[in-house]
Order: C-alpha cells, then structure tokens, then sequence
C-alpha cells in the first residue's frame, strides 16, 4: 500500500504539490492526468524518493520513503519506475540492460539474471531482440524494454510515467498493450498518461491534477462521465 | 661544416640495447596510464561529489597538471620531493611525473565526456536501485571512457613521448637514456637519435593502431 499524506513539495519559490492525500491500494491501477506542470511526474519521482519532499510523508508497506534511515536503494527495488524518455542504457544489449540490475543489484547469479530477463523480454514481446543494442530499436520497442528492465527487478509497484508520449502514434498501441498486460495481472501501478482511452479502460481510479493539487479522484466512468470539478470539466473538454 | 661521415651500421650494432630501452619505455607509458586512468576517474568522481574540498583538490591538479611544464612535473618529483627528505629513483620519480600528467589531462576529457551524458542515465540506474557509485561504475563509465577514446589514446601517444624527459632525472634505461649513453660514448648523434626516433615513431605508431582496434571490438554500439 502506498499512503501519500498532506505532502508538498517546491522547486525554489513555486510550490508543484500542494498538500497531495492518496492512497493507493495493493493491486489498484491508478492513473493521473491533469495538465502540464500540474505536478504530476514531481509525485511519481518523490514516490520512489528521486526526490525529497518540503513536508507530508509518503509510507511505502509501513516504511517512510522520506525518513532518513530508509535505504532508498533496498526500497527502489520494491517500486520500479518507467519514464517518458526510456533512458535506455546504450552501451549494453537489450538483453544486458535487462540483467544489469538482477545482478549487480540482486546479486543474482548470470544464469539467474539471464532467465529473469529473458522471461521478461518475451513477456513484452522482444524475444528476437536479446542481442540488439537499444539504438538499433524503434522508440516502442526500447520502451518495452525499459518496462522489462524494471519488471526484472520483480517490483511490488511500477509507476509509469507518460511513457508513450515521446512515441510516434504507430508505436503507441504496443506499449499500452503492455500496460494493459501487467494491469491484468494485477501489478499495483500508478500511471500518468494523456491516453484517456487507456485510463478509462485499465483504472480502478482516475485522479485528475491541477497546479499541484489532487483536484478531483473518482472510478473512471465518474471521473470521465461525471466530472464534479470544473477543472476537470475544462480539462476533459480540451483534452476530447 | 659537411664533413660529418655517417657510420650507420656502427650504430645499428646498438640496436639490440635500444631496443632493449624502447621495452622500458613502454613499460613506463603504459604504467602511467594505467595508473592515471584510476586516478582520473578518482578525480572525476571528487568533482562530481559536490564536496568542497574534494572537487577543489581535483580541480587544482587538473590545472597545474594542464597548465605546467611536464619537465617540470617530473622534476618536482625527483627534485622536488627530495628536498622534503623523500628521494625516488630517476624510474619512480618519471612515472610519478607523467601519472601526475596524465591523471590531469584525462580528467579533463573525462568531465567533456560527462556533458555528452544525460542525468538521466544516473537516474534510470539509480531507479533500479542502484547506489550512486554503482551507477556511475556500471552505465556512466562506460560511455565516458567511449566518448573520451580518442583523446585517451593521444595521452597515451603523448605518455609515450614524455618518458624521453627522464633524462633529466637520471633515468638511463629507457630508449632516451640509452640513446643519450650510446651517444655520449660514440658522438654518433645524428644517427643514434634517428634510430630512436624511428623506434617511438613505431611505439608510438603501433599503440594508435592496437588502440583503434581495441575500440573496434570494443565499442560495438
Ligand atoms: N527539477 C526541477 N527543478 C525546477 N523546477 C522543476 C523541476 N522539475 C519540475 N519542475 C517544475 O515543477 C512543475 C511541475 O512539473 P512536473 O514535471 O511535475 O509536471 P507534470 O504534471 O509532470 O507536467 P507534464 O505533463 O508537462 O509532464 C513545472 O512547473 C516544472 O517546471
Ligand atoms: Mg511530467
């Protein structure tokens, strides 16, 4: 369970997260949407604790991702994180980006490491590709890699975050369907996402953003059909 | 003025000794790689620390390494030193003076290497779980050392070159030395500096050569 209490958070003088409260459930989908500079990818990285917070905390199963003696590396290995730019390690295969982190973070053994990553390269549908270096890959195909780079470490929770904005349209579909695969397993995942589609269709909720508070949370169908805010009504208006 | 006679087959009997010092200089030129290249990444990872006094210690030798004669790094540490009570041979104090060179000048390619890498790689490691030393290790370094290639292999031609300045200490083994020996006995300058000059150009040649092929093999992205 992911408890995010009263939390804020400034970048110099402009304050991105305004006293956010949310709770995320083991096995809920969540998506966020809301607009640009809304704070949306600021909660995602202060999640997993890329990013200190101003006041609030957020507890991740009991621990405190903030408090000083957590082991952010340790806790890192529990909530995986996918961005929009998939950040693909260059120098490394398809099939060593995926085992870097089973192995020298795990410390599993190469046969171990190998089958994780093979496994979870077959699971989105890259099988062909192990030996490949990233940059000989379209945009969709390195971000399903990312996505099995983290899925390797057998995360609890995966945040995404807009990864299929810098796709180009054609690839969008292949990348949501490996969202839509992991949902369906069950995997507890916080999704911020443009693709309105895709957030009615896989959320349990749909929380909306804006300028850095939680406006309005609902179940897909409320939120979009719905909407109560009238933030959310404009923004769904220029978003249809 | 022309009367100077050349005597090369006097002088290719020396061959064999030079060649034997060539072996020594090489020996030298890829210690102090060797050893610069740890004490440049060590440099490196100082000025990224954010530590005052860690990036300023590293900072400081970049500038004096870049920015002084090579001679008189060399000297300074046979000379040098030894007026602080600490006397090295003429061997150690040359490697000593080109490490404290190289580690200067590799540094710096090091930190225009380091532009060409977006924070984002760190923070994709770092999301993996990766502790901060792990991600520079396992993805960051290895794309610096690609990038900065190039000029890693002209430090290494140019460590190869300054070995020649250990005359100046004493140093009487390596090709230089011996060269300076051979000459000093014979005063077949001209013909015992070609010879040694032809044998860097071929050291110096041949490791160009080894470290392209190196990086073909290597660097396969
Ligand atoms: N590291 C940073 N330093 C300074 N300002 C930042 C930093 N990161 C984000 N911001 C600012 O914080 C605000 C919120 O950014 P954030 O990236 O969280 O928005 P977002 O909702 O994800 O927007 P988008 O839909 O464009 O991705 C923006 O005004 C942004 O410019
Ligand atoms: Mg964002």
């Amino acid at each position: 369970m992911i408890e995010i209490e009263n939390v804020r958070k400034s970048f110099g003088e402009l304050e991105v997260l305004k006293g956010i409260n949310l709770t995320v459930d083991k096995g809920e989908v969540l998506t966020v949407i809301g607009g640009s500079g809304s704070g949306k990818s600021t909660l995602l990285t202060c999640i997993n604790g890329l990013e200190p917070i101003d006041a609030g905390r957020i507890v991740i199963d009991g621990t405190d991702v903030h408090a000083k003696s957590t082991n952010l590396n340790k806790l890192r290995q529990k909530v995986g994180i996918v961005f929009q730019q998939w950040n693909a390690f260059p120098h490394l295969t398809v099939l060593e980006n995926v085992m870097l982190a089973p192995r020298k973070v795990l410390g599993l053994s190469k046969a171990e490491a190998e089958a994780i990553a093979v496994r979870q390269l077959t699971h989105v549908g890259l099988a062909e590709k192990l030996s490949v270096y990233p940059n000989r890959m379209s945009g969709g195909q390195q971000q399903r890699m990312a996505i099995a780079r983290a899925l390797a470490m057998s995360p609890e929770y995966m945040l995404f975050d807009e990864v299929t904005s810098a796709l180009d349209p054609m690839l969008v579909g292949e990348v949501l369907d490996t969202l839509r695969m992991l949902a369906s397993e069950g995997m507890t995942m916080i999704c911020v996402t443009h693709e309105m589609k895709f957030a009615r269709e896989v959320s349990d909720r749909v929380a909306f953003f804006h300028q850095g508070v939680m406006a309005e949370i609902a179940p897909p169908e409320q939120l979009f059909d719905a909407p109560q805010h009238a933030e959310t009504k404009k923004f769904l208006a220029a978003t249809h | 003025m022309f009367s100077y006679t050349f005597q090369w087959k006097q002088a290719l009997k020396a061959l064999p000794q030079m060649l034997d010092g060539a072996l020594v200089t090489l020996q030298i030129a890829l210690l102090s790689m060797a050893i610069g290249l740890v004490i440049a990444i060590i440099l490196t990872l100082f000025r990224m620390s954010g530590n005052r006094i860690l990036s300023g210690f590293a900072t400081a030798w970049v500038e004096i390494a870049r920015n002084t004669p090579a001679l008189f790094q060399i000297y300074m540490a046979h000379f040098g030193l030894g007026s602080f009570g600490i006397h090295l041979s003429p061997f150690t104090s040359l490697l000593v003076g080109i490490v404290f060179n190289n580690a200067g000048y590799l540094a710096e390619n090091f930190r225009g290497a380091l532009k060409a890498i977006p924070d984002t790689q760190t923070r994709a490691g770092r999301s993996l779980g990766m502790s901060s030393l792990q991600a520079f290790r396992l993805i960051v370094m290895p794309q610096m050392l690609r990038i900065a290639f190039l000029p890693v292999t002209n430090q290494m031609v140019w460590a190869i070159l300054m070995t020649s300045l250990g005359v100046t200490v004493g140093m009487n083994t390596d090709l230089t030395g011996v060269t300076q020996d051979l000459n000093a006995r014979s005063f077949r300058t001209f013909e015992f500096f070609a010879i040694a000059a032809v044998i860097y150009y071929v050291i110096a040649k041949a490791v160009t050569l080894a470290a392209r092929a190196f990086a073909s093999r290597m660097f396969r992205y």
